[in-house]
Formats: structure tokens, C-alpha cells, sequence
């Protein structure tokens, strides 16, 4: 790896280091193949909790029990939670596609800790098993849910230690992602490129990673006092001993929530570079979309109290906390406005990461509007813990971070592996997608206005409806899983070779061999121009 | 390699630095047999606060690092209280 | 977090130095959270507060204040006398930050000692019976003193590890990085304890 020898259009996938075989990937501090590694293993968790979801919709699709009894429900869904969104969603984006790109993008070799890079895979792969092991290990699955609330989680007979560390542990990997990418940032973009020649997908992640910097460890005390908790009776949380179980709450979304902006705005950053890509045009508005960025993950801070808004907490404070949510939509809406002018007039190439992008703005637009209506003081109240909730979160969770997702895999698979999907394919499997996702949750947003619960087993009859429906689409939707991915892995060795700049994009990423060599660039280029100089446009 | 030569400092500055810090600790030890009614805590902090920007500034050569690196130690320290804030918006309402 | 040089960059210092400062952040915000539990409950207990902080002997804590106050000087001189290359002498005085942080650590030992010794210690029956702001109050300062003295063995450990690295030759002069942000670690460790000790022992 060392060696000053050039290596002249070897791919990064035949590389091999010091290290031969499969020790050329475990052991690489090459960022592409770590990106590659947390893909793999990003993409076994997902099916893992999507069938898991798919169970729980099995469970719901008639009254009383069907496929399992209320404990295991408990469990399922704790164990879904926990999997998506400490080991999917979380890292998701940035682990996957900020590793692969952000050095590239901002014209570097690789990020600015290799080896720290490589053990934050490590101890998320830990956390990960931790998680696992909480099913197996102990008294049963634990039951709490993924917010481990107070008062319950410090009694739950289950084994909840488990999982609490998983979640801990998993926490320690994000951050230090976080620090290696904003000292990447930092430091080791190409000359010429000032911070407003940077591309927005790098943007977006250096907001996130100062997110994942000061929020995280926030949760990880919270979670270790629960564990003191359980073990040592420390009663911060536990009002028997004197403990405010509110103050469990608060603690918890003061990271859980600035945790939804670690899980949208990379998803923003990869949409942002998909629009101008394929309408050929620069992207409208640089500026608002940067300053929108850092704009949602300052007041994302400020904003975790709408979790609390029916458990008595001052007025004062709802008052404060409901505001507050009404303006981090505003930056919100600036990128939507940015992406449809972005859009508009452009030369539009409707290929499958449009698709997904397009769909992502439907979507999560749709969560947007739901969020305010969660968001707001006397509507709440009504909607607090229903099913609302549930489709609110997945809108904006899966239809947002999920389908850009899709969107990032879609639109870099090319540069990644040097082979093109099938088109045809992915079109069709966007479109079961789709229609699968708003079959399942729509639903959920009308028996939540009707007042089905969340988290529960069981349901009286007039909410039949609403949920055969759900369940339907949870299996339209898993179908449709199944084809991207089976087109995404069978193409990957047989599809034709792509050249390297199949979309005409215009950033760095697209300036190099498809799939990129072991050091990405042979010469590290100069910036000159702002990115997103389209050749049509008139060069200023 | 380095951008700007690294600063020195000397023993000597380290030990004027020890001494502020020690005078200051003997000032919130000192404190504790006065009364000062609801202020105790307001003053405790503000002494408290004061000897960590000491060991901020020289200790950790905050004062010889680039304005980027002092920029978001203040920051760091504004959003925890910010966020202290917040939440005895709850407190002291309820 | 020396890790900068995999391909052929030259090892950036600069880069290191500000990943540690947002590894300290993380630090800082960890006992931030404990900070916040402290600040809530001090307000909605504060005679229990104040009679558990009476419960603590001041005088072990103002000694361990000055002790860390002075392996705070000392870290920073090894760093004045590796800069102008006296190798022996930056040894000297880790070697002296280090014993500075094994006293810190006996004392601990002795004070949590003499609590567990009178059965006030996390989850004990005597604690128990006591009222809920000074249940609280004990709850907090075995977690807070508790995670502060992690946090002295892993500083301790690195402090260790510098003393190895300058014999080795690793650290010197020329690259002296390891040394300095094992110094950052070891001053956050004090900082911390600046707000721990008067908000434990001295507000009574």
C-alpha cells in the first residue's frame, strides 16, 4: 500500500495491499472498500429488520393474535426499531456512501484517519452483534421498544442490558465517523476548492458529522445511567427512588432527535446531487441549500421536546419546543423549493435515480406536512402514540433517508462496481416499490386519526380495514425489495461494463475510471470553477 | 509539514499559569465559609468557569491555535448551555 | 489519533490535533449529560444536596484539586521540553504527572472506601433510607467521580504509552503529536474536575 509505484487503472476492487484474500478487505483502510464493507453489511441488517417488519404487519393483518402472541410482538418490534435505526438508518448514508464519495468528491485520497475509519467499522459490526445477542442471551428478547423509556426499561424482566449497550456501542462508532469526517472536510480538500466550491453531498455531511459529534454521547450517558440503573439502583430515572422519569425523556431526544437530521440530511445531499445530474443543469440555489444545512442542524437541536408534548412538561416549554418545530421546517422547505427549481427547464433524464429522487421529495413531503401536524400543540394530543406517529416516521424515515438510499445506490452503482444495472429492471422494481410503501403506510395515517394505537398486538374490528390493507402493501413492498436488490447483485458481475461517466455528471466523482483506482486520483486536480458547471450552460 | 511554527512555552509561563489556578482554588475553598445566599452557586461557577478558560487558553494553547479551533470550543460550550437552558424551560415552569 | 498517514501523505498534525479537540467535545458532552441530571435534580432537592455534599470530606477533594491542578502543569511542561528536544526531561515529568495521578487515584480510593465502609455506596440498604435528594445526590457522585476516574486511567494509560513512544524514538522533536493530544486528554480530565469538585464538595 505503501509502495510509490503507480498504479495505473488497477480498480480499487482488485487492489490488494499487504494483505491477500478476504484480509484485503477486513483489514483495508482503503475508504471505498470500507464503504463497500458497512454496504454489506448495512444491507444484511436491512432485510433482517424488513422481514421482521413484514412479520409484524403478518401479525396486524386480522384481529387478535394470529402469527405470534403479545410478548413476542413486544420484541419483534423492539428488535425492528433497534435494527433500523441504530445499524440501518443512522449510519445508512454516511457510513456508506460518505465513505465511498466524500473523499472523492472533494478530490482526496482518502479520508483524513484510514485506520480510525477501519475501527469504527469494527466496533459497529460489535454493536451490531451486541444487538443480535440481546434476542438470544439472557432472559428473552427485550421489549421496551427502541426508546428504552423509563421507567419500564429499568424494570423490564428482559434482557435489556444487551441491547442498551448495542446502542451505546453503535453510538461510539457514529461519532467517530463524525470526527473523521469533518477533519476530512477540513483538511484535505483538493487546492482551489474553497468551501463554496464544495458539492452539497459533502455539505450535508459535514453537518451531520458535527451532529453526530455533540449529540451522541449525550445518549450514551443516558443509556449508561439505565444500565446503572437496572444494576446498581441508582434511581435517576426511577420516581420510586426519588428519580424524574421525564428526565430520562428529555436526555434521550436530545439526541434522538437531532438523530432524525443525522439521518435526513445526507439523504438531502444525495437527492441535491442527483436533480442537477439528471436535469443537466446547476443546481438552484447553492447558497440557501448549504446554509439550509447548518440551519436544520442548529435548531435541530432545539426541537426534542415535541417527542413530550403529552407528558406534562411545562407550557412554556411546549409552547417553545412547538415553535421551534415550525421553523426547522422552513430550511426544509428551502431545499424542496431548490430542488424543483432545479428541476425546472432542465433537460430532464428520467433513469431510475431520478425516479427515487422524485418519489423521495413526494414522500417526504408527505412526512413533512404530517410532522407539522404532530408538531403542533392541540393536534398533538389527539395523535400522540397512534399509528399517525408510525406512518409520520416511516414517511419521512423510509420514504425519505430509505428511498434516497435507493436514489445514492442507483445513481453511484456505475462508479462503484464499473457495471450497469438493468434499467428496465429497476424501473419496474421503483414502481412496486412505491406503490408497496404507500399502500402500507397511508393507511396508517387515517386508522391513527382514528385512533389505533401504536405498538399494539391487537385491534378492534372497525381498524380491519386500515390494516389488511397495511399488510398487503408490506408485502407488495418487500416483493419489490427483493427485485432491486436482485437486480443491484446479479448484475453487479454480469452487467455491461458502464463507462465512467454514464449520466453526464459533472463532479469529481464522475472524472475519474469507473470503478476508481486504489488512490482515486493519479494527479490530485486543481478547482477552479464552482461545481455543477454544466457544459450547455454559458460559462460565467 | 507545519503550517506556522508551533508556539513554546516556557516553564516559567506554565508555573504563573499553576498559581493563578491554585490562588483561584483557594478563593472557591475560601468561599464556602461565607454565605452568600442564592448567589453561592452563580459565584462557585463563575470561579470554576474562570479556571478552565486558564487551562483552555494556556494549558491547552488555545490561545496559539487557529481562531477555527477557539471558535468551536465556545460554541461547544454555548450549545451545552443552550441546551441547559432549554430544558429549565421545562423546570422552572412546571 | 495518529492514524493520518495511510497512502502518501505526510502525516498532518494539524488534522490530528483537530480530531482530538472533537474527540474532547464528545467528552465534554458525555459528562454534560451528567451535568444536566446534576443541575435538574440540585434544583428540585437542594437540602438534600446540601447536606450530602456535607457528608463529603472537602479536604480530600480541595488535595485532589491541587494534585490534578499541577499534573495539568506538569503534562504541559513535558510537552515545553519535548519541544526544545530534552527528551530526558519530558520523560521526567510525565513520569511526575503520572505519580501526581496515582495520588489522585489512592485518595479516591481511600474516600470511596470510607463511604462503602459506612454503607453508602449504590444499591446498599443505608442508602436507601436516606431522603430522595440525598439519594440522589450519592447516586450522582459515585457516577460522576466514578466516570472522572475512567477517565484518569485511560489519560494514565496514554501518558504511559508516551513514555514508551519518546524511548522509542517515535516521539521527539520533529513529530510530537501523540504527546500532545495524550496532554489534551489528560487537561480535559482536569477540567472536568474543576466543575465536579466545587458542585460535589463545596456547595454545601
Amino acid at each position: 500500500m505503501r509502495n510509490a509505484e503507480k498504479y495505473t487503472h488497477v480498480s480499487y476492487l482488485e487492489h490488494e495491499g499487504k494483505y491477500k484474500g478476504i484480509w484485503s478487505w477486513l483489514l483495508s483502510t482503503d475508504h471505498k472498500k470500507i464503504g463497500l464493507l458497512y454496504l454489506y453489511s448495512i444491507a444484511f441488517f436491512f432485510v433482517v429488520a424488513a422481514i421482521l417488519g413484514l412479520l409484524l404487519r403478518l401479525e396486524l393483518i386480522a384481529p387478535g393474535p394470529t402469527i405470534m402472541d403479545a410478548q413476542m410482538y413486544n420484541g419483534v418490534f423492539t428488535l425492528h426499531g433497534i435494527i433500523m435505526v441504530f445499524i440501518v438508518v443512522i449510519p445508512g448514508l454516511g457510513a456508506v456512501f460518505g465513505n465511498f464519495f466524500l473523499p472523492i468528491m472533494i478530490g482526496a485520497k482518502d479520508v483524513a484517519f484510514p485506520r480510525l475509519n477501519l475501527l469504527s467499522w469494527y466496533i459497529f459490526i460489535i454493536g451490531a452483534l451486541l444487538g443480535v445477542a440481546s434476542q438470544f442471551a439472557g432472559d428473552g428478547p427485550p421489549d421496551t421498544g427502541w426508546t428504552f423509556y423509563v421507567p419500564y426499561s429499568a424494570e423490564s424482566a428482559t434482557n435489556v442490558i444487551f441491547a442498551l449497550t448495542a446502542a451505546f456501542v453503535l453510538g461510539f462508532s457514529s461519532i467517530l465517523t463524525g470526527i473523521n469526517f469533518i477533519v476530512t472536510i477540513h483538511r484535505m480538500r483538493a487546492p482551489g476548492m474553497g468551501w463554496f466550491k464544495m458539492p452539497l453531498f459533502p455539505w450535508s455531511l459535514y453537518a451531520t458529522a458535527w451532529i453526530q459529534v455533540l449529540a451522541t454521547p449525550i445518549v450514551g450517558i443516558t443509556l449508561l445511567m439505565v444500565i446503572a440503573e437496572r444494576t446498581l439502583n441508582i434511581g435517576f430515572f426511577d420516581p420510586a427512588l426519588g428519580g424524574d422519569p421525564l428526565l430520562f425523556q428529555h436526555l434521550f431526544w436530545i439526541y434522538s432527535h437531532p438523530a432524525v437530521y443525522i439521518m435526513i440530511l445526507p439523504a438531502m445531499g444525495v437527492v441535491t446531487e442527483i436533480f442537477p445530474t439528471f436535469s443537466q443543469k446547476p443546481v438552484f440555489g447553492y447558497g440557501a441549500i448549504v446554509i439550509s444545512s447548518l440551519a436544520i442542524a442548529f435548531v435541530g437541536y432545539f426541537v426534542w421536546g415535541h417527542h413530550m408534548f403529552t407528558t406534562g412538561i411545562s407550557y412554556w416549554s411546549r409552547w417553545f419546543f412547538s415553535f421551534l418545530t415550525f421553523i426547522v421546517a422552513i430550511p426544509s422547505a428551502i431545499k424542496v423549493f431548490n430542488w424543483i427549481s432545479t428541476m425546472y427547464g432542465g433537460s430532464i433524464d428520467l433513469k431510475p435515480p431520478l425516479l427515487y429522487a422524485i418519489s423521495f421529495i413526494f414522500l417526504f413531503m408527505i412526512g413533512g406536512f404530517t410532522g407539522l401536524t404532530l408538531g403542533a400543540l392541540a393536534t398533538n394530543v389527539h395523535l400522540h402514540d397512534t399509528s399517525f406517529v408510525v406512518a409520520h416516521f416511516h414517511y419521512i424515515i423510509f420514504g425519505g433517508m430509505g428511498f434516497a438510499f435507493f436514489a445514492g445506490i442507483h445513481y453511484w452503482y456505475p462508479k462503484m462496481y464499473g457495471r450497469m444495472y438493468n434499467i428496465k429492471l429497476a424501473n419496474i422494481a421503483w414502481g412496486v416499490l412505491f406503490t408497496g410503501f404507500n399502500l402500507l403506510y397511508f393507511p396508517l395515517f387515517i386508522i391513527g386519526l382514528q385512533g389505533m394505537p401504536r405498538r399494539y398486538f391487537d385491534y378492534l374490528p372497525q381498524f380491519h380495514a386500515g390494516h389488511f390493507i397495511s399488510t398487503i402493501g408490506a408485502i407488495i413492498l418487500v416483493i419489490g425489495i427483493f427485485m432491486m436488490m436482485y437486480n443491484l447483485i446479479y448484475y453487479r458481475h454480469r452487467g455491461p461494463v458502464a463507462p465512467s461517466n454514464p449520466w453526464k455528471g459533472v463532479t469529481l466523482e464522475w472524472q475519474i475510471e469507473s470503478p476508481p483506482t486504489h488512490e482515486n486520483f493519479d494527479v490530485i486536480p486543481e478547482i477552479k470553477n464552482p461545481p455543477y458547471l454544466f457544459k450547455k450552460e454559458p460559462q460565467t | 509539514m507545519d503550517e506556522h511554527k508551533p508556539h513554546i512555552s516556557s516553564y516559567l509561563s506554565h508555573a504563573r499559569v499553576l498559581t493563578a489556578l491554585l490562588f483561584l482554588t483557594l478563593i472557591t475553598v475560601l468561599l464556602t465559609w461565607i454565605d452568600l445566599g442564592v448567589f453561592t452557586i452563580a459565584v462557585t461557577l463563575l470561579v470554576a468557569s474562570v479556571k478552565a478558560t486558564i487551562v483552555l487558553t494556556w494549558f491547552m494553547h488555545l490561545k496559539f491555535e487557529s481562531a477555527f479551533t477557539r471558535w468551536i470550543v465556545i460554541g461547544t460550550f454555548a450549545l451545552f448551555v443552550l441546551i441547559l437552558i432549554v430544558t429549565f424551560v421545562d423546570y422552572f415552569f412546571r | 489519533m495518529t492514524n493520518s498517514s495511510s497512502h502518501a501523505h505526510p502525516v498532518d498534525n494539524e488534522a490530528g490535533k483537530l480530531g482530538m479537540w472533537l474527540f474532547l467535545f464528545t467528552e465534554f458532552f458525555l459528562f454534560g449529560g451528567l451535568f444536566l441530571v446534576y443541575a435538574v435534580f440540585r434544583a428540585k432537592f437542594s437540602d438534600g444536596f446540601h447536606t450530602g455534599a456535607n457528608d463529603l470530606n472537602a479536604m480530600i477533594g480541595t488535595i485532589n484539586t491541587v494534585v490534578l491542578l499541577v499534573s495539568s502543569m506538569t503534562v504541559a511542561m513535558a510537552i515545553t521540553a519535548i519541544q526544545k528536544g530534552s527528551n530526558q526531561k519530558a520523560i521526567l515529568f510525565l513520569v511526575a504527572t503520572i505519580l501526581l495521578a496515582l495520588v489522585f487515584m489512592i485518595n479516591k480510593y481511600f474516600e470511596w472506601a470510607h463511604k462503602i465502609e459506612l454503607h453508602l455506596f449504590p444499591g446498599s440498604e443505608a442508602l436507601q433510607t436516606l431522603e430522595r435528594g440525598e439519594l440522589l445526590f450519592f447516586s450522582l457522585y459515585y457516577m460522576m467521580t466514578g466516570l472522572h476516574a475512567l477517565h484518569v486511567i485511560i489519560g494514565l494509560t496514554l501518558l504511559i504509552i508516551c513514555i514508551f513512544q519518546i524511548k522509542a524514538g517515535n516521539t521527539h522533536k520533529g513529530q510530537y503529536l501523540l504527546l500532545e493530544n495524550s496532554g489534551l486528554y489528560w487537561h480535559l480530565v482536569d477540567l472536568i474536575w474543576i466543575f465536579l469538585f466545587p458542585l460535589l464538595y463545596l456547595l454545601t
